[in-house]
């Protein structure tokens, strides 16, 4: 197996992971999901 | 009420670490001080080989990076880790060691490099018995970090707990990698790699030290602490989790910038300068979220003395990592490199980042942990705040000009091809600059000096706060 191909492979599959967490962070179905998790500091504070 | 119930959070080891914070902090600073004025008055050593530049200047930057922002992230991570966790500290006596072993890491280094045991790899000088205890204690930091996490009530993992666990993650990874030696004596090792190997190694630690210790932990108290401060959630949460990410994949891989024009491989170099220029995207996309999260709620800015130091220092952090990638360009390095500009980069990430988002936070945290509505002064927070950041800027402002105009005169050439100056010219040239330089260095210990008073008050008319887990509710609202 050639090295060279398997660093290219990762590479575009690092890439293509990276692509994916883009659309699983922006997609519509999460935003409610997200604007709840950005309170989670504020859950059941006194101060 | 004492330690050991799981209905409260464990402020004790935060206590603790966030006082530490504030003594190396002015110890670091005094020592960083102590230098800048031996590069005007070579005479201030006294002819004592303990106090001679060589040997202080790694001493400088161990305290400062080590102690002072190392405190500052055990006890940020420590605090905001059980906060949004909703769960006490994963053992207590766990945790207690972490800081004791820390104290004593720091307490060796302080007595080894004065006395002259180096390993010579820059921010890695400690010898090989201290770095052993610098890897048990980050082992057990790792393990009551993410036992926290795995113990929590909520479902979801705070992004700046991610932040937390990234930079404890890969600072274990670099260190053991990058403090591989052979022992020769017990005060004396040479590296298991060798040549331009080493230099890589090294490298690749030395950045992600920047990249994780002085970034991604910091980020962590960015998204902690400016929405508590401003009382407002994060800008926007997604960005965050596209922000953490592009920062994983991109920063491992800008190690080799620092040796452009060596015996590196020129694609090793070029390499490191393309993710050094991708590094912008994240950086900016953190920038814009800290900062944004003001946005419709700027008044806050002009009231309140904790955002300030927040949100300035987030603001030191955009024109930084706009610095570096323009620097890591191979012409832009050509002029830069070797010249006091790199050390005006540093400092204006160290002092208006680093420094100010954890003064901030302990700001922040001290009054919380000691029972107080809030510090023993409110003005002379602000006070600090002024005085540190024009300490910051005289001090970048001096060696951004002084790292230039060496630059120029390094490379100037006559018409006959002879070196235009000599070396020991430019160094002249230099000296109006290295005093304006102290005097920077001098504002920013003084306001660190304020802060200890201010602190120390605090603490003296405060009691140890016990704060109580929320309930676990039935059902996810």
């Amino acid at each position: 197996m050639d090295l060279d191909l398997i660093r290219i492979a990762v590479t575009l599959a690092a890439f293509a992971a990276f692509l994916g967490i883009v659309w699983w962070a922006y997609a519509p179905a999460r935003k409610r999901r997200f604007e709840r998790d950005a309170l989670l500091p504020f859950d059941g504070d006194d101060r | 009420m004492q330690t050991g119930t799981e209905s409260t959070y464990n402020y004790k080891v935060v206590r603790q670490f966030t006082i530490m914070t504030v003594v190396w902090g002015v110890v670091g600073m005094l020592v960083g001080v102590v230098i800048a004025a031996q590069l005007i008055w070579p005479e201030l050593d006294f002819g004592i080989p303990w106090l001679s530049y060589g040997r202080l200047r790694p001493l400088h930057t161990n305290a400062v990076i080590f102690a002072f922002g190392g405190s500052a992230l055990f006890a940020a991570s420590y605090y905001v880790v059980q906060r949004t966790c909703h769960a006490r500290i994963f053992s207590d006596w766990l945790a207690a060691f972490t800081f004791w072993g820390w104290q004593a890491v720091i307490v060796a280094a302080a007595l080894t490099l004065p006395l002259g045991i180096t390993t010579s790899k820059e921010y890695a000088e400690l010898e090989w018995p201290i770095d052993i205890l610098i890897a048990l204690v980050w082992i057990a930091y790792a393990v009551v970090f993410f036992g926290t996490i795995w113990k929590r009530k909520v479902e979801h993992i705070y992004v700046a707990n991610w932040f937390f666990g990234a930079f404890i993650l890969t600072v274990a990874l670099l260190h053991i990698v990058n403090s591989a030696a052979v022992p020769a004596t017990f005060w004396k090792s040479y590296s298991a790699y060798a040549g331009v190997q080493d230099a890589m190694v090294q490298w690749w630690y030395g950045h992600n030290a920047v990249g994780f210790f002085l970034t991604a932990g910091f980020l962590g108290m960015m998204y902690y602490f400016i929405p508590k401060q401003a009382g407002r959630p994060i800008y926007s949460y997604r960005l965050s989790v596209v922000h953490f990410w592009a920062l994983i994949f991109t920063y491992m891989w800008a190690g080799p910038h620092h040796l452009h024009y060596t015996a590196l491989p020129d694609w090793t170099q070029s390499l490191g300068m393309v993710f050094s220029l991708i590094l912008l995207a994240p950086s900016w996309g953190g920038m814009i979220n800290g900062i944004m999260t003001l946005s419709g709620a700027w008044h806050k800015l002009r009231e309140d003395p904790i955002l300030k130091f927040l949100i300035v220092s987030v603001s030191f952090y955009g024109m930084s990592t706009f610095e570096g990638p323009m620097m890591s360009i191979k012409t832009v390095n050509a002029l830069s490199h070797y010249t006091d500009w790199t050390i005006g980069h540093v400092h204006s990430g160290a002092l208006g980042w680093v420094g100010l988002v954890s003064m901030g936070s302990v700001y922040y945290l001290l009054p919380r942990l000691f029972g107080r509505a809030e510090m023993h002064s409110v003005p002379l927070i602000n006070v600090h705040f002024w005085i540190a950041t024009v300490g910051i800027v005289l001090y970048i402002a001096a060696m951004w000009i002084a790292g230039v105009m060496q630059g120029l005169m390094w490379r100037a050439v006559s018409e006959d091809g002879s070196l235009t100056y000599t070396f020991v010219e430019s160094v002249k040239a230099t000296y109006p600059f290295y005093v304006i330089r102290l005097l920077g260095g001098l504002l920013y210990l003084g306001g660190m000096l304020v802060m200890a008073y201010n602190v120390a008050r605090t603490v003296a008319a405060g009691r140890a706060e016990e704060a109580l887990i929320p309930a676990p509710r039935l059902a996810h609202a």
